[in-house]
């Protein structure tokens, strides 16, 4: 029986949202296709073994772990060795990463290293017979092409956000591992990851998003966006190219096809018109609200649920009654 | 300083798109092309590479039908020196295939520094360059949003969720190119003149087997029609019950 392979990404000694996306990914395959186990690959410095049990409630039944002190942060010719010699290792039938700036730059080393071709930033897939069949936007999001990938094992990298992780509560086996090439001897070496911002939720990891654009007329007044954030308690705050441009907001936070793209359960946009650039970062969240002074404005074509009006007044008072409605939870 | 930049060319992005005959594929009526978004950074990062630290010389490389010519002359205009077609009548949707016959072409070439736009926008997979890296065994640094090069090696900034990274490298070196590092110059009239007379060499490109390959595309499905909960601060009570009631996101 052929297993499936996930890579749990961590960063900062703590589990990552997507890890468990890439688990449950893989436990959702090996489900359909009749069983197996899945085999989750977790890399990192001294403690990162502490995180593995954690990944049983995605549906890992084993979980290896590679703890170096030369790994603490991401070393891509390290981690894709380890990864390669593992996939190599086993009988794996698939072998699933996520479309994280670490992933997508890590499944492509290791699919080069196994010989075999990948499919990239999946927003759904199915196992068919000797094929792993995927949906992959293209064209900033104006196409969705059905992939085909064959041989063994298919990898392929998940948009974050796009699988919906399935409690499947295991206590997975812990194997100890240990990274298939002598970290001092990596070429591409990480030598400084710097923090941006404050401590607010990532926008791959919030189920929320709240997100501003030039209706909010000048950087001071994201703080009203800030707030809003606040008030769900587990929502990141992103921005459109036009505000990043300008300053107003860290690129980081962009939100759209030349920045971020993101499918959180709920996508707020005020003051956004809706720019294809800008709905080709966001138009797969799952529910998404748009506050808007021009009630034609693009982004109610996409929005589940919109308010005209002048975001100043509406969104203090969305504010107040988001708060309420969590305090009374 | 010897610079090979990958290009590739792709439809303008802002045009309405319609599925073609055969389902797998734009229909081509009415399509523009031009550099693809990234790959036209990376044509600017290699061209002041070469400004800055000269002597060197800048190849252009894309890999496809005689059109891609048009491509390459664009980028000569910009100021690359040399320009390399490596013909093949499709294009497949395999990075693997591509980064083959790319990289049976870089790997003797005796190139310090090999660049790629991070990915193409129409094809999105953003697999070639490092797949390409692999394959010439040199090391990679994928997305970068700043590039230094000092002697023998460099250092980038790569953009994380949240975050960025300072990596170091050596040279030779796969890098591939992310928005922010340098926005790409317009040819010149004299550049467009020039780029004429330049060298384009047409060789056959050699991709291997194909297996990622498109089996349909589509339009995305429209989003279930939304609607207007109401206009003003008075709509909020209305909105928070329906993203409780209906949606279950709060």
């Amino acid at each position: 029986m052929a297993n499936t392979f996930a890579f749990a990404e961590s960063r900062g000694g703590d589990l990552r949202k997507v890890a468990f996306e890439a688990v449950s990914a893989a436990r959702q395959a090996a489900d359909a296709t009749g069983g197996g186990e899945v085999h989750a690959l977790l890399i990192g410095g001294p403690g990162i073994g502490d995180k593995a049990a954690a990944l049983g409630r995605a549906g890992a039944d084993v979980v290896v772990v590679v703890e170096h002190a030369g790994l603490a942060r991401y070393s891509p010719e390290v981690f894709a060795a380890t990864a390669a010699a593992r996939l190599r290792a086993g009988s794996y039938r698939a072998a699933f990463f996520t479309a994280s700036a670490e992933g997508r730059d890590l499944a492509p080393r290791v699919a080069a290293a196994l010989d075999v071709s990948m499919a990239s930033d999946l927003t759904g897939f199915a196992i068919e017979g000797d094929a792993l069949v995927g949906q992959h936007p293209t064209h900033i999001g104006k196409i969705i092409t059905t992939v085909r990938l064959t041989g063994t094992p298919a990898v392929a990298t998940l948009r974050p956000g796009a699988v919906t992780v399935v409690e499947a509560a295991r206590t997975p086996r812990v194997e100890q591992g240990a990274p298939a090439m002598d970290p001092a001897a990596a070429r591409v070496v990480v030598t400084a990851i710097g923090a941006k911002g404050d401590a607010q939720l990532d926008l791959a990891d919030a189920p929320v998003i709240v997100a501003g654009g030039r209706g909010l007329r000048e950087a001071a007044n994201f703080a009203l966006v800030e707030a809003l954030a606040a008030a769900f308690g587990n929502a990141a705050v992103g921005a459109t190219r036009a505000v990043t441009d300008d300053g107003w907001r860290d690129p980081t936070t962009q939100i759209g096809q030349t920045g971020r793209i993101v499918s959180p359960d709920l996508y707020v946009a005020v003051g956004i018109s809706g720019a294809v650039q800008h709905l080709a970062g966001m138009r797969t969240s799952k529910t998404i609200v748009a506050i808007n002074k021009d009630k034609d404005a693009p982004i109610f074509k996409v929005a589940d649920y919109g308010i005209v009006g002048d975001l100043f007044e509406i969104v203090p008072r969305l504010t107040d009654e988001v708060r309420k409605a969590r305090a009374a939870q | 300083m010897k610079i090979a930049v990958c290009i590739k060319r792709v439809p303008d992005m802002d045009l309405r798109f319609s599925i073609g005959a055969g389902g797998k594929a734009l229909d081509p009526a009415g399509l523009k092309y031009d550099i693809a978004d990234f790959d036209g950074y990376a044509v600017e990062v290699g061209l002041r590479l070469v400004e800055q630290q000269g002597p060197g010389e800048v190849t252009v490389i894309s890999v496809g039908p005689a059109a891609v010519q048009e491509t390459l002359r664009k980028a000569l205009g910009m100021g690359a020196d040399r320009a390399i077609q490596l013909a093949a009548d499709e294009l497949p949707f395999d990075g693997l295939a591509i980064a083959r016959a790319l990289a049976a072409e870089l790997k003797d070439g005796g190139y310090d520094l090999v660049l790629f736009g991070r990915m193409a926008t129409d094809s999105a997979n953003q697999t070639v360059g490092p797949m390409t890296a692999h394959l010439m065994g040199v090391p990679c640094v994928t997305a970068v949003s700043r590039l230094d090069i000092v002697a023998g090696g460099g250092t980038a900034e790569r953009q994380l969720e949240g975050a960025s990274e300072t990596v170091a490298f050596p040279l030779p070196a796969v890098v591939t190119i992310d928005e922010g590092v340098a926005r790409p110059r317009l040819p010149s009239l004299k550049g467009i003149m020039a780029a004429k007379k330049k060298p384009l060499d047409v060789r056959p490109a050699q991709f291997g087997e194909a297996r990622l390959t498109v089996q349909s595309i589509a339009l995305p499905p429209d989003r279930p029609p939304g609607r207007i909960v109401g206009e003003g601060a008075d709509a909020v009570p209305e909105l928070v019950r329906l993203l409780q009631t209906e949606a279950k996101v709060l």
